[in-house]
C-alpha cells in the first residue's frame, strides 16, 4: 500500500516536472522579447536592459528554469507581467468563480447522468432506456459553447423581451451574500456545463450497470429474495462507484483548471477567463501558473482517486485484483 | 418459399447498416454535407457572394445591423454584412477536414502504440501505458492556449493538438484487444511457420483489429470536430476572415448581437449539432453491425417509439 502510494507519487511529480518543463522551454523559445513587453513600447534600450536584469531573464536558459522550479516549489510563480501583481493572488482572486461553477455542475450532472443511466440499464430496450439512450445521443454530440449560447438566447434573452428574468445572463456572485443569489446566478453555466458531462455520466453508468446485472452475485441477490430496489442500487450501483469515480476524479480536475468555454460564454471571471487574458496579453507568468496549477489539480485527483479506489474496493485493499 | 441463398460476412453486415434506418439518415446527412462542404465554390458562384466579402449596402442595415434571411441571403447575413450561407459552406469544408484527417492520424498513431503495448507487453507495454497516462493528464485546452500564444493560429496546429490529445482512447483500446489476440492459436501457428513480430502483428493481428478500429475512429470525428469548433470558438483554431462554424458562433457571441439575429447563432449551432450527432448515429450503427455481440450495447437500438412488447424481454439478455 504505502509503496504503490508512493509509486504514484512519484509519477505525479514525474509529471508536473515534465508540464513545467515543457511549458518554461515552450515560452524560452517563443518569439518576442518579454523585457520588452514588460517596460512597454516607449521605453529606451537602456530601461529594457534593465528591466531584463530584473527579471533575470539576462541567465543562460538553464540557470533560468533552475530558479523558477525553485521558486515554483515554494509557491511563488513569479509576477503578472501586466500589472506586477504576485501570479498566486491573481488565481487565488479567480478561484471562487471557477470552485464554485465546478461544484454546481458535478452535483448537477451526477444527479441527472446517474439515474438515466440507471434507468436505462434495468431494462435494455424498453421506452426508458430508448430515451435514456437519445438524452446520450444528443449530450455527447452538443459542443458545450453551442448549448451556454443557446440557454443564453432561451432562458436569458426570450424572457427578457418578453418583460420578465428568468436567469440572469450569468454573473459570479459570492457565496457569501446569499446561496440563493449564488445558485440563481450560476445555474445557467451549471447547466450548459453539466448537460454534456451528464450524458457521458449517463452512457458511463449504463455500460457498467448492464455488464454488472449480469453478474453471478446479482443472481444470486435475486435469488435469495431482495428487493429489486436493493439489488440495483445496493449490490448493482456499489460495483459501478469505481469507475465512476475515476471518470469523476479526471473531469473535477480538469475543471478546476478552468472551465474555458463555459467562464468564456457566461462571461464568469475565473480561472479559465483568466487563462484567456493572459494568452491574449503574452502574460507568459500567468499562463504558466495557471497550466502549472491545472496539472497539479490532475495529479492529485489521480492520487485521489487511487485512495478512494481503496475504500471502495476491497480487491485493492488486499491486492487480489 | 423463397430459397435459401449463403450470405458473406460483408454481405451480412451490409444488410444490417441498410436495415438502420437512423443510421442510413445519418449517412444521408454526411453525405450531403461532403457535397455541400466540395460545392462551396459552386454555392459562392451561384448566390454570386464569396465568403469573405462584407456586403456593405445589401447586407447591413442603414443602421449597420445584420439582414435576416431573404431571397438574396438565404440565411441572412453576419454583423459585417457577409452571406452566412456561404461560409457555412466553406466552414463545412474546414470542420469535416479537420475532423477526419485528425482521427485517421489519431487512429494511425493509436492503433501503433496499441499493437505495441499489447503485443510485446512487458516493459514496453509499461514505458507505453505511462506515455498514455502522461497525454491523459495534460490539460488540454491550457496547453493550447500556450501554443497558439507562442506560435499563433494555424490548421496544422490545430490538427496536431487534436491528434495529440485524442489518440490515447483508441491506444488503449487497441492495447487491450492486441493482448488476448496474442494468445490466440493463429499466432501461435505463424510463429511456428517461423514469422518474425512485424510479420505476425501486420499479417495476423492487424486484420483482426479492423473491427474497433473502424468503429472508434467514426466515434472519433465528432469528437475531434467538436475540439475543432471549440478551438475556432475560443479564437485558437482558424484564423479569421476564413469561415469557420466555430469561428463564425464566437463572432456571433461578440457584443451578444446573436441575440437580435437569431440567424446567426441557429444556423451554424444545427449544421454543427446535426454533423456531430450524424457521425455518432453512424458510430453507433457500425459498431451494432460490425459488432452485434459487442457487450458494451446488447441491444440494438431501434428508432420507434413504442416498443414491442415481446421483443424488450427477450433482447434483455
Amino acid at each position: 500500500m504505502i509503496g504503490f502510494l508512493a509509486k504514484r507519487v512519484g509519477f505525479a511529480a514525474l509529471v508536473l516536472f515534465l508540464l513545467s518543463a515543457f511549458i518554461f522551454f515552450l515560452f524560452f523559445v517563443a518569439p518576442g522579447d518579454p523585457a520588452r513587453l514588460v517596460a512597454g513600447e516607449r521605453a529606451s534600450d537602456a530601461q529594457v536592459q534593465q528591466v531584463r536584469e530584473n527579471l533575470g531573464l539576462g541567465k543562460p536558459v538553464l540557470a533560468q528554469y533552475g530558479d523558477f522550479v525553485m521558486r515554483s516549489l515554494s509557491g511563488d510563480l513569479g509576477f503578472s507581467y501586466r500589472n506586477q501583481q504576485p501570479v498566486l493572488t491573481l488565481i487565488q482572486q479567480r478561484m471562487p468563480a471557477t470552485i464554485s461553477l465546478c461544484a454546481g455542475a458535478v452535483v448537477m450532472w451526477l444527479l441527472l447522468g446517474v439515474p438515466i443511466g440507471i434507468m436505462s440499464a434495468r431494462k435494455p430496450g424498453s421506452l426508458r432506456d430508448r430515451l435514456g439512450q437519445v438524452f446520450i445521443l444528443v449530450g455527447v454530440s452538443f459542443p458545450s459553447f453551442v448549448l451556454g449560447m443557446a440557454a443564453l438566447y432561451c432562458l436569458y434573452f426570450l424572457p427578457r423581451k418578453a418583460g420578465f428574468t428568468l436567469f440572469p445572463a450569468g454573473s459570479y456572485k459570492p457565496i457569501g451574500d446569499g446561496v440563493l443569489d449564488w445558485a440563481w446566478h450560476l445555474f445557467l453555466p451549471w447547466l450548459s456545463l453539466a448537460l454534456t458531462s451528464a450524458a457521458i455520466y449517463a452512457r458511463l453508468t449504463r455500460g457498467q450497470m448492464l455488464e454488472v446485472l449480469g453478474e453471478d452475485y446479482i443472481r444470486t441477490a435475486r435469488a435469495k429474495g431482495l428487493k429489486e430496489r436493493v439489488v440495483v442500487f445496493k449490490h448493482g450501483l456499489r460495483a459501478v462507484l469505481t469507475p465512476l469515480t475515476t471518470q469523476l476524479g479526471a473531469d473535477v480536475a480538469v475543471l478546476l483548471g478552468g472551465a474555458i468555454v463555459t467562464e468564456q460564454v457566461f462571461g464568469l471571471q475565473g480561472i479559465g477567463s483568466l487563462a484567456v487574458q493572459a494568452v491574449n496579453s503574452q502574460d507568459r507568468p500567468v499562463i504558466i501558473g495557471i497550466v502549472l496549477l491545472a496539472g497539479f489539480f490532475i495529479v492529485v485527483a489521480n492520487i485521489v482517486v487511487d485512495l478512494l479506489y481503496v475504500a471502495l474496493d476491497p480487491r485493492v485493499r488486499t491486492g487480489a485484483a | 418459399m423463397s430459397d435459401v441463398v449463403q450470405r458473406g460476412s460483408f454481405e451480412l453486415t451490409l444488410r444490417r447498416v441498410l436495415s438502420d434506418r437512423a443510421g442510413m439518415l445519418s449517412l444521408a446527412f454526411i453525405v450531403v454535407l461532403a457535397l455541400f462542404a466540395i460545392g462551396a465554390d459552386a454555392i459562392a458562384y451561384l448566390v454570386g457572394h464569396s465568403p469573405v466579402e462584407q456586403f456593405r449596402d445589401t447586407g447591413l442595415t442603414p443602421q449597420g445591423l445584420p439582414v435576416p434571411p431573404s431571397p438574396e441571403f438565404l440565411m441572412g447575413t453576419d454583423q459585417l454584412g457577409r452571406d452566412v450561407l456561404v461560409r457555412l459552406a466553406y466552414g463545412a469544408r474546414v470542420s469535416l477536414l479537420i475532423g477526419v484527417i485528425a482521427s485517421l492520424l489519431a487512429a494511425c498513431i493509436g492503433v501503433t502504440v496499441g499493437v505495441l503495448a499489447g503485443y510485446f507487453g512487458g516493459w514496453v507495454d509499461v514505458v507505453l501505458g505511462r506515455l498514455m497516462d502522461f497525454v491523459m493528464s495534460i490539460p488540454v485546452l491550457l496547453c493550447m492556449l500556450s501554443l497558439v500564444s507562442v506560435f499563433g493560429t494555424s490548421i496544422p496546429l490545430s490538427v496536431s493538438v487534436i491528434v495529440f490529445f485524442s489518440w490515447t482512447i483508441m491506444g488503449r483500446v487497441i492495447r487491450g484487444q492486441v493482448m488476448s489476440l496474442r494468445e490466440r492459436e493463429f499466432v501461435m501457428a505463424s510463429r511456428t511457420l517461423g514469422a518474425g513480430h512485424l510479420s505476425i502483428m501486420v499479417i495476423d493481428i492487424l486484420p483482426n483489429l479492423s473491427v474497433p478500429i473502424i468503429i472508434y475512429t467514426t466515434m472519433m470525428i465528432p469528437t475531434s470536430i467538436i475540439f475543432e469548433s471549440t478551438l475556432s470558438f475560443l479564437g485558437l483554431g482558424i484564423v479569421p476572415p476564413a469561415p469557420s462554424w466555430g469561428g463564425m458562433l464566437s463572432e456571433a457571441a461578440n457584443n451578444s448581437i446573436y441575440m437580435f439575429a437569431w440567424w446567426l447563432i441557429l444556423f451554424p449551432s444545427v449544421i454543427l449539432l446535426l454533423t456531430t450527432l450524424s457521425f455518432n448515429i453512424l458510430g453507433d450503427t457500425l459498431r451494432d453491425a460490425l459488432d452485434p455481440k459487442a457487450n458494451f450495447r446488447p441491444v440494438k437500438m431501434r428508432w420507434r417509439i413504442w416498443p414491442k412488447r415481446s421483443r424488450s424481454k427477450g433482447d434483455a439478455k
